[in-house]
């Protein structure tokens, strides 16, 4: 076993790695057999690397050992005014970095105490419940994949692609878009949007269709799925879960309903839950949660006609005035000096918003002390806490199922470590 | 009775002088109470029949630097059933001698912990497993700390690449606060 220490490359043996690893987790008994899963293995979705003690095939311990993937997403933006931050939330969560920007701008705003225009707020929940569709549209592609299912991966990215083009329509990027802005959005969506938008809500539903097709009738994605990795509802709250993994497990929980952001509270929508706890029954809430998504876009497709056309907060202060009004204005032209070189100043406190994303609850919490920087940024991502429970899951099963195990709970890497 | 006030009342009642001060800002409630008070708080408000925080959203540290206690801990904690999250806070003095774990009373409250050890600083007493979490194991220092330099990488040119590589910080080499 080989493990470099600085600059050199030293030997270590098996004792010494024992040692070692009985730091992350208490090695049961010395007869088992120790193994290093990852950080390169395919299946666990990133960079994360998994310390198993096995007897035979079964797990007897796990230890997740993570921080491949850590940038200091927290300090760094600790030296970055509230704007500037923005662009770091993407690159925590690569599958849903419209949900990142969401919860952060929602807590920047919070702790200004200012609130964006109607149109602002359902083009973000438009843009929201794409990101949730597509980020659950890789989830799927890759979990079943990992399960010997091949064709749903490729059917699944065929409409991620469709997703990602409209996210590059709007905001000129396919990922890092950091579209929403403080007060409102970068700017309004173009003329073609709502013809993309309504297309996708017309071909979507039949797709969905054909993946279910695909895996609800395949006996051997089934006997992978079915009564694997069971967890209760008690277990799950202690554990923390939250997204679809608590919901599998029978607890109907879910943030845009008990406390609503946006504009949730106006739309009409279900709550996905099943009760087996499984890997299985994490599956269908994700599926159910698809169709439910698709059903909160058509209805803010049918609000924003009705709405003003103001899509940013008219507030100097915070939105940086358009750029027609800067040949003309004095205070636009200074606003938009100040706003660009020092950035608003946040009053002194805490905020804190949680919001649903795609893999649970992402929490924000921003500390202001008068600056234009933040004093201190903090994110609760759902996948740091929901890898947690993987030991839990996977205790006295076998490798295959911490597969299927993995894959169910939906993590991302660049966000565990951020 | 609003969910703010019961929870003010129901802690005073119990642990009469715990409580240092409450504050609400934008609609968030944050209790701060003694250090030692954090594990029998907890504790009352996960077990008693009308609260019922029966989950832990997130542990978070806080540097307040030139100031006196200079840290802090913040438990965000949800009540379910009654739909209620609230901020609990206590600042800590020591950060070698942080507040008592709360890993009995939520397992993932141990995990948590964790974070706020490797990335701040803070040890939470009785957390067994207390280790770096998302840096190597021989990292010096713990870096949300406000005295924590944030690092910048010198561009090298020709004229200085060997200077500037000799002293590049690669991870395993040692630096800040390295006394040897």
């Amino acid at each position: 076993m080989l493990v470099p220490t600085g600059d050199t490359v030293a030997e270590v043996t098996v004792e010494e790695l024992r040692a070692k690893m009985g730091t992350l987790m208490e090695i049961e008994s010395e007869e088992n057999m120790l193994l290093s899963m990852g950080p390169q293995h395919p299946s666990t979705h990133g960079v994360l690397r998994l310390l198993l003690e096995l007897d035979g095939e079964k797990i007897v311990n796990l230890a997740p050992d993570i921080g491949f993937l850590h940038t200091g997403v927290e300090k760094s933006m600790e030296s970055k005014t509230y704007v500037k931050g923005l662009v770091m939330t993407d690159r925590m969560d690569y599958l849903a970095p419209m949900s990142n920007n969401l919860g952060y701008i929602l807590a920047v705003e919070k702790l200004l105490g200012i609130e964006s225009p109607p149109r602002a707020q359902l083009i973000r929940m438009i843009l929201v419940e794409m990101q949730r569709i597509s980020s659950h549209l890789v989830w799927l592609g890759t979990s079943a994949l990992d399960l010997a299912a091949m064709t749903v991966f490729l059917y699944a990215f065929r409409e991620r692609e469709y997703i990602l083009d409209v996210f590059e329509m709007v905001a000129g990027q396919r990922m890092m878009v950091s579209y929403f802005r403080p007060g409102g959005l970068w700017r309004d969506v173009p003329a073609e949007f709502e013809d993309a938008v309504r297309e996708f809500l017309r071909f979507m539903p039949a797709r969905i269709d054909d993946y279910e097709g695909l895996l609800k009738n395949n006996p051997i994605f089934l006997k992978r799925c079915k009564d694997v990795g069971v967890i209760s509802g008690e277990d799950a709250i202690s554990w923390g879960l939250t997204g679809a993994c608590l919901r599998g497990s029978g607890v109907d929980w879910d943030i845009r309903k008990k406390f609503p952001y946006l504009m949730y509270d106006q739309m009409d929508f279900e709550v996905p839950v099943e009760y087996e706890g499984d890997v299985y029954a994490r599956y269908s809430c994700r599926m159910r949660e698809m169709r439910e998504s698709l059903r909160i876009i058509e209805q803010c497709m049918d609000m924003l006609p009705k709405v003003g056309k103001e899509f940013n907060l008219d507030d100097w202060k915070f939105v940086p005035p358009p750029r027609s009004t800067l040949g003309q204005s004095m205070e636009a032209v200074i606003h938009h000096f100040k706003l660009w070189t020092e950035g608003f100043k946040a009053p002194e406190g805490y905020a804190k918003v949680s919001i649903e994303s795609p893999r649970g609850e992402f929490m924000c919490y921003l500390r202001g002390d008068g600056t234009s920087k933040p004093a201190r940024v903090h994110f609760r991502t759902p996948s740091y806490v929901n890898l947690a429970a993987i030991p839990t899951l996977s205790k006295d099963l076998y490798v295959a199922d911490l597969i299927a195990i993995i894959g169910s709970t939906d993590i991302v890497l660049g966000e565990i470590d951020r | 009775m609003n969910h703010n006030d019961l929870v003010i009342s129901k802690i005073t009642g119990a642990f009469p002088d715990a409580i240092e001060e409450t504050g609400m800002f934008r609609d968030e409630l944050t209790v701060t109470i003694l250090q030692e008070y954090v594990h029998g708080v907890c504790k009352l408000l996960r077990d008693d029949e009308d609260l019922k925080y029966n989950f832990i959203i997130d542990i978070v540290g806080d540097d307040y630097l030139p100031e006196y206690p200079r840290f802090a801990v913040s438990y965000h904690l949800r009540s379910m059933g009654n739909v209620h999250d609230f901020r609990l806070r206590t600042m800590v003095e020591d950060p070698d001698e942080g507040p008592k774990t709360i890993g009995d009373l939520w397992k993932i409250a141990t995990w948590l912990e964790m974070e706020v050890y490797d990335l701040m600083g803070i040890s939470f007493e009785g957390n067994g497993s207390q280790r770096r979490l998302f840096l190597p194991e021989d990292w010096v220092g713990h870096p949300l700390r406000k005295d924590y330099p944030l690092g910048y990488e010198e561009v090298q040119f020709s004229f200085n690449y060997d200077a500037i590589q000799e002293k590049k910080p690669y991870a395993g080499r040692r630096q800040l606060g390295d006394e040897s």
